[in-house]
């Protein structure tokens, strides 16, 4: 009379039975909760569906020890989403089902698909663009602001965040912009050297190195170094105060965050990169010159020398003068988009990429203006 | 009580960070089917006991055991399932803030592997139903939500699962009066739908005499009492004394 289709003590039971007046009765035994159903839910789904598909079937649950939302959820789901003709429950199973039957019909909010997405996209990114380039110009003017406040009240002026900022993005970041700058001395000076050596004008590496790295080199890896370094730690900094509302109880406090914060920041980063520039073309040219001595027998000494001959000083002043620049931007375009950063995870880390992305990609642009408004000075 | 087996069992825990003891041999028995709330003051060292529970601490001596399953030794396949069987209510809410309501709450139904997305779905529903969220905030970010709101979207994740065993870390701490009571209600009314065991660390005395069979006090990083609410406010401990000041009067009346 009976067959059974699963046995064991706590996982689902089916178990198909006669009454005596000969309906079919399909009992239900066992533990119908989640723990349990996850071994064998693949393989009761299509049984249950079977079953449920004969109308007069009776279905006699009271063996079954323990049902939750999921077990509920898979009989429902197998009677077409009413409870059937003949049930016979627990009365602790009640509710759960009544709270399925109960359970608005409303589908969950969808995102609809549109054919127009590319173009909403489109018009959301340039808008976004032109809404940090609002944000920018604000900013901008705020800094101003400060400054012309800071000139009538000296003692305001916050010099321990402007000292402490020199240190981080100036002092610590020594190491780094020093060794790359001697990697990329060394490099040019082999590559140079052998073209140069074809047409015998090997003491012209000195013009070569000299402009290249005082007018270019040294004020762009130094830049993209800070922006990197720097510029993501500022985002990151003003993000996670923002999240956790430290930008807010600066303000109750009467404290202004973009004195403290944010003008320290620009001033510390338009004084610290043009230094960072001068080193870093101090150890690119080193290298320059002892890699110059290894390939072509010149001396690091001969080389000093007929330095500034080669190169005229208005190249120096050009890279010191980029690097200022380069600061600037980088420190505040990196203090727009902490501003920015929503408190959520994503928001913070997506912020601090477009960061380091916008700052690196203006720092570019902003030398190529350079290089064409000053295409007749120090060549 | 005694002889109902032990669903969360401590036994001599020990709790040391360098020279600094947080909890001094520590043994708790919580049975199955009871709400236990664990009292103490600040810096007593509740939050640490909860940890260890949660399997988050690693203790200097003693065993923590949940489900009579170890929670530092043994098979790791049995303590990666005990995980599924019990569900954790943080204090601050820990939604993960880059994904919606829904798909905090369907995370971990979904990392399961064995439901379709449509149970996912209606499960999500039945439990944003439970913990009376509607439907249209489904799609929100944790940000965009008030903090009455959070614990109540922490809540219906800590029951995605099913869990037998439910944890609360100050269900009620940032909630005002009326919130923080309707909360309460709403874990008593799942617990008497749902049947689960409950375990939560509480400062609030209005939700321990809501919610409690049992508490635990730690005081002076050890157990000073466990019992009955009414058994142990009788104890003359100078914190129990100070702790429940207040309400004396109120019981005694």
């Amino acid at each position: 009379m009976t067959d059974n289709l699963v046995e064991s003590n706590t996982s689902p039971v089916l178990r198909e039975a006669h009454a005596a007046d000969g309906t079919r009765v399909l009992e239900l035994m066992g533990a119908w909760n989640l723990r349990n159903l996850k071994a064998s839910l693949r393989t009761l789904d299509p049984g249950l569906k079977a079953y449920a598909a004969d109308p007069t079937l009776h279905w006699n649950m009271q063996g079954i020890a323990e049902l939750d939302n999921a077990g509920a959820l898979l009989l429902w789901h197998a009677w077409g989403r009413h409870s059937p003709e003949n049930l016979t429950l627990r009365p602790e199973h009640i509710g759960l089902f009544d709270r399925l039957n109960t359970l608005s019909e409303t589908t969950l909010p969808h995102s609809p698909h549109d054919l127009l997405t590319p173009v909403i996209l489109l018009g959301k990114r340039t808008l976004s663009v032109a809404d940090h380039v609002q944000g920018f110009i604000a900013l901008l003017g705020q800094l101003a602001l400060d400054i012309a406040h800071l000139a009538r009240r000296p003692m305001l002026i916050p010099w321990r965040e402007i000292s402490a900022n020199l240190y981080r993005t100036g002092a610590q970041a020594l190491a780094i912009t020093g060794l790359l700058g001697f990697l990329i001395g060394v490099v040019l000076s082999y590559l140079f050297s052998k073209q140069l050596r074809i047409f015998g004008a090997d003491i012209f590496i000195i013009n070569i190195l000299g402009i290249s790295i005082l007018r270019e080199l040294g004020p762009v890896i130094a830049a993209v170094l800070v922006a990197g370094r720097s510029g993501s730690s500022m985002t990151a900094q003003l993000g996670v105060m923002r999240v956790t509302q430290e930008l807010d109880a600066l303000a109750v406090m009467g404290i202004p965050y973009s004195v403290r914060l944010i003008l320290p920041k620009v001033v510390a980063l338009s004084i610290s990169l043009p230094l960072l520039v001068l080193w870093t073309d101090a150890t690119a040219l080193l290298g320059g010159a002892l890699a110059a001595k290894v390939q072509l027998d010149i001396g690091v000494l001969h080389f000093m020398n007929q330095l500034p001959d080669a190169v005229p000083i208005a190249n120096l002043w050009l890279g010191v003068g980029k690097g200022m620049t380069f600061g600037f931007l980088i420190a505040l375009i990196a203090c727009l988009f902490g501003l920015r950063i929503l408190p959520n995870t994503q928001s913070l880390a997506a912020g601090t990429t477009n960061s380091v992305v916008t700052s690196i990609t203006i720092v570019l642009l902003v030398d190529a203006v350079f290089a064409v408004v000053f295409s007749d000075v120090g060549v | 009580m005694t002889d109902k087996p032990c669903i969360i069992e401590i036994d001599g825990l020990w709790t040391q960070y360098g020279d600094t003891v947080v909890l001094e041999d520590v043994n708790l028995c919580v049975h199955y089917g009871e709400v236990l709330a664990l009292v103490g003051g600040s810096g007593s060292g509740k939050t640490t006991l909860l940890r260890h529970i949660l399997g988050l601490e690693t203790p200097s001596r003693g065993t923590v055991k949940v489900f009579g399953v170890s929670l530092h030794e043994g098979d790791p396949r049995s303590r990666v399932d005990l995980r599924n069987r019990w569900g954790v209510l943080f204090q601050g809410g820990a939604l993960y803030s880059a994904l919606t309501v829904f798909d905090n709450i369907a995370l971990p139904l979904r990392e399961l592997h064995v439901l379709d997305e449509a149970s996912i779905r209606t499960l999500v529903r039945l439990k944003l139903d439970m913990v009376q969220i509607e439907l249209k905030h489904a799609d929100k970010m944790p940000a965009e939500l008030s903090g009455g709101m959070v614990k109540r979207v922490a809540l219906a994740r800590a029951l995605a699962l099913e869990p037998e065993l439910l944890l609360l870390d100050e269900p009620t701490a940032g909630l005002d009066p009326d919130l923080s009571d309707s909360f309460v209600k709403l874990i008593g009314d799942l617990r008497k739908e749902l049947s689960f065991t409950v375990v939560m660390v509480t400062h609030d005395i209005d939700t321990l005499f809501a919610l409690s069979d049992r508490i635990a006090v730690l005081a002076n990083r050890r157990l000073v009492a466990t019992g009955p609410l009414k058994n142990v406010m009788q104890l003359d401990h100078p914190f129990i004394r100070k702790f429940f000041a207040g309400r004396m009067a109120v019981a005694g009346a």
